[in-house]
């Protein structure tokens, strides 16, 4: 955490300073598989914004997505050191930004 | 049972704790996310000596054993709490653990001390948890599981400064091994009525600002202050809740995510945490045999490939072996009753005896190698974390219905038969999703069906081969499956749109890693499982056996002489003149002896019997008379007991199964009061349709009463199942009757 966390910190009151942090944020369903990044924001509203972040999905927090299930949806999403699973439309609240590399 | 301490354990010193001349009960719960070895833990800890029950009012269950904490002391009372993510109140897991930590479910004095087993592998996700429960104000120590697995994947954790920066001791438990187990206990009893170390995290500078103004305004507290600004309710108070809306209002105009701050904040915290307590492998890398076995499991092709042999050996299971030991217990009360009939005076209380309870019993009885079977694989498939994965493959499927990934195990369960498919729902946390799915698992056709199928495929159907080759009886079979599934997926899709209508499921699922499964918990699971079964639905079953047998057996027709009977030889078989059916003889292929002939006379003359005829009039539209009016009545109890009553009131004898030939030709010669023959291939096939789509089991409405704790919903299912049957059953016959078929 730390530097990203506190870049992510800013960007929450100066948004405009999102840019000189990094460029790139999708939704975690339009993340590249294996990429790694960072979830900027939840977007949600109501309990399964909630139970997703009591899953350890809160700003700042490591996310990758693994896979998706044989029929598309949902995706495997590591998340913290654990895996977890998430319907596309749930990881479509989830702002992420691509870890530079 | 020693008294309870109403007041919190910090007003009590632990001196006085030992001092009293009687020491009392410590009550101890054990809290932990899913996944994280709790049930081991539990286990090792109790042995054996453990209860489940439910909650009073929900069907969450109640887990609690003893534990010797040390020689010197009563051993105290361990709470299993369901395995939770939060304490937040989001599902009614969730709700009853927060109760049971602040004391106010009723029954249950509050912890004295919590125990939060903690994954070593999963430590920020796991240590959520542990926040809110040390935000709870209740002692609290960390049981450290899977250190073992960490320390294989490079994981170095600083036990000490862990509890350190935690404030709380951490043990580190292996409970195969058994080791940290007395350990556990020492720091249990040493932190029985220690100051509570509450919560350290704190919120951004900007909110915290906010609850130090909520505190002036009039909060008793930080924590009071703090629930206020961020509880769904408001406090009730007018000045106070002024104050809140305040704040909110400005909060939520620098961040329109405001509400996310004590989740972030306490993330946040965790993470310093372990940022000063671990050390070694890069945080984002799991140790690689979960991922590498998840290339295959979870893959595009293999993934399903698996999965179906995975269903496949599960189902071959109950079909199939469970049938030895189930034919065992159906033999062994078969001789139990008869040996009990020889050893009695005949006459009625023998009959009560012999077909009432013994029966019901073994009734009973007979189902308990499936649900063991049963409860085998899924402890199995759970404990190992392959279920997540069947739900990750089969949630896009489920959910086209409006069910839930989860659904899936039970209703394929439900092939075999519905009453562990019924129990194994529990893995649901949705209410509604849960009930859809108890609501429709009888559709699957389930294996007291295919005596029925039999013997109307063995009496119309055998030896018809389409283009020559493909077997009409197996093509019947199928489409009775079919037509199960096709009937629950529109039913499915009904419920979950009006009267459980719901937004679909969400699906957060964790995938845990790949785990060999424990076998005391499995053997635990099926235990208490199976006992609970049988206790709860065994009590619904017998009751209700005990029942039928006194519809078919009053009022008794033994005062009447049975005509013909005595004259010698010749006994025949009934005539089917509708309601005078008694006593007319008429020339029948099939030879009856005198007992038969007794029990098929009784069976007409008893409640029954006479439910057949009134019944009749309903049922003609679907192409049954009365005589199959009476097994359709007994088919309510199980539906393989038409089978039987069938043979009764033909008067081949109970024994008759549905392979018997006697039985059949029975079938193929039974006539009408006008001559034409009462079955037929279309008649069958109505009569098919009808097992498919009805519930006419008892043991499924017990299950249901028992899982649902109302009668509400058994009986909603019955009815329901009523309806579509006899519409299905009507619409067969009448069609067919109308394409010629009839």
């Amino acid at each position: 955490m730390s530097i990203a966390y506190a870049a992510l910190e800013q960007s929450r009151e100066l948004p405009e300073r999102v840019e000189t942090f990094d460029p790139v944020s999708v939704s975690l369903d339009r993340l590249r598989m294996g990429a790694h990044a960072r979830v900027l924001a939840v977007r949600g509203e109501g309990a399964i914004a909630r139970r997703l972040m009591e899953m350890g999905v809160v700003p700042g927090a490591p996310v990758r997505v693994i896979k998706a299930a044989p029929l598309g949806d949902p995706l495997e999403v590591r998340v913290r050191n654990y895996h977890l699973a998430l319907r596309r439309s749930e990881a479509q609240t989830i702002s992420v930004v691509m870890n530079d590399k | 049972m020693s008294s309870t301490l109403e007041s919190p354990p910090h007003a009590v010193s632990p001196a006085r704790v030992v001092a009293e001349p009687e020491p009392r009960t410590l009550v101890v719960a054990l809290a932990g996310n899913p996944n994280a070895g709790k049930t081991s833990i539990f286990n090792s800890l109790t042995g054996l000596r453990q209860k489940v029950a439910n909650y009073p009012g929900v069907t969450v269950e109640r887990k609690e054993g003893v534990w010797s904490l040390s020689p010197e002391l009563p051993p105290a009372r361990l709470v299993d709490l369901p395995g939770l993510y939060s304490l937040e109140a989001a599902s009614i897991d969730e709700e009853i653990a927060r109760d049971v930590i602040t004391g106010r479910m009723e029954g249950m004095p509050a912890p004295d001390v919590i125990v939060a087993v903690v994954d070593a592998t999963n430590l920020e996700r796991n240590l959520y948890l542990v926040t809110q429960l040390l935000e709870a104000g209740r002692p609290v120590v960390i049981a450290l599981s899977m250190v073992d697995l960490a320390e294989r994947s490079k994981l170095e954790i600083d036990i000490e400064r862990l509890g350190q920066l935690l404030g709380v001791r951490v043990v580190p438990v292996t409970a195969k091994q058994r080791r940290g187990l007395d350990e556990l206990a020492r720091a249990v009893l040493a932190a029985v009525g220690a100051p509570a170390p509450g919560a350290k995290w704190r919120l951004s500078p900007r909110a915290e600002e906010e609850v130090r103004r909520l505190y002036a305004a009039g909060a008793a507290n930080r924590e009071e202050a703090l629930r206020d600004l961020y509880a769904e309710e408001l406090p009730t108070d007018e000045e106070r809740r002024e104050a809140v809306e305040r704040a909110r209002e400005r909060l939520s105009h620098a961040d329109p995510q405001w509400w996310q701050e004590p989740l972030t904040a306490r993330y946040r915290w965790i993470e310093q945490v372990t940022e000063g307590a671990v050390r070694g492998a890069s945080r984002d890398e799991r140790p690689g045999t979960t991922e590498r076995i998840d290339r295959l499991v979870t893959h595009r092709f293999f993934g399903p490939v698996i999965l179906l042999l995975v269903m496949g050996v599960v189902f071959q299971a109950i079909f199939s072996w469970a049938t030895l030991p189930m034919d065992l217990i159906d033999r062994g009360f078969g001789a139990l009753g008869e040996y009990t009939r020889a050893q009695m005076p005949a006459g009625l209380l023998t009959d009560l005896i012999v077909d009432g309870v013994i029966a019901g019993v073994g009734g009973v009885l007979v189902f308990l190698p499936q649900i063991l079977l049963l409860f085998f694989f899924i402890a199995l498939l759970e404990d190992s974390g392959y279920m997540s994965r069947a739900a990750f493959l089969m949630d896009r499927l489920m959910r086209g219905v409006g069910l839930h990934g989860k659904a899936f195990m039970p209703l394929l369960s439900s092939f075999a038969c519905a009453i562990p498919g019924i129990m194994a729902t529990r893995t649901i946390e949705n209410p509604k999703d849960r009930l859809a799915t108890i609501l429709i698992a009888p559709f699957m056709s389930c294996s007291a069906r295919l005596p029925v199928y039999t013997l109307m495929i063995a009496a119309f159907f055998t030896d018809r081969k389409l283009l020559g080759f493909i077997s009409v009886g197996v093509l019947i079979i199928l489409s009775m499956y079919l037509l199960g599934i096709v009937v629950a997926i529109v039913v499915a899709w009904i419920l979950k749109h009006t009267i459980l209508k719901s937004p679909p499921p969400p699906l957060v699922l964790e995938l845990p890693p790949y785990r060999v499964p424990n076998f005391l918990n499995v053997a635990q699971t099926m235990r208490t499982r199976s006992w609970l079964f049988v206790k709860r639905a065994g009590t619904v079953i017998l009751t209700i056996s005990i029942l039928l047998w006194a519809l078919m057996t009053f009022p008794r027709s033994a005062a009447h002489p049975v005509p013909d009977a005595q004259e010698g030889g010749a006994v025949q078989a009934m005539r089917e003149t509708g309601v005078e059916a008694k006593g007319k003889p008429a020339p029948e292929t099939v030879k009856s002896t005198e007992g038969e002939t007794i029990e098929g006379e009784q069976l007409q003359q008893s409640y029954a019997g006479r439910l057949g005829h009134v019944i009749e009039p309903v049922i003609t539209p679907l192409g049954f008379d009365w005589k199959m009016g009476i097994g359709l009545i007994a088919s309510f109890a199980a539906r393989e007991t038409i089978v039987s009553t069938l043979s009764i009131v033909y008067n081949v004898g109970k024994d008759a199964d549905a392979q018997s030939p006697s039985l059949i030709e029975a079938v193929r010669n039974a006539k009408r009061p006008d001559g034409s023959p009462a079955w037929t291939p279309l008649v069958a096939v109505s009569m098919m349709v009808f097992f498919v789509l009805a519930c006419q089991c008892m043991s499924t409405v017990a299950v249901v009463r028992r899982e649902t704790n109302s009668w509400r919903w058994p009986l909603f299912m019955v009815a329901y199942m009523l309806v579509i049957a006899y519409a299905a059953s009507f619409i067969t016959y009448q069609g067919g009757r109308l394409l010629g078929l009839g």
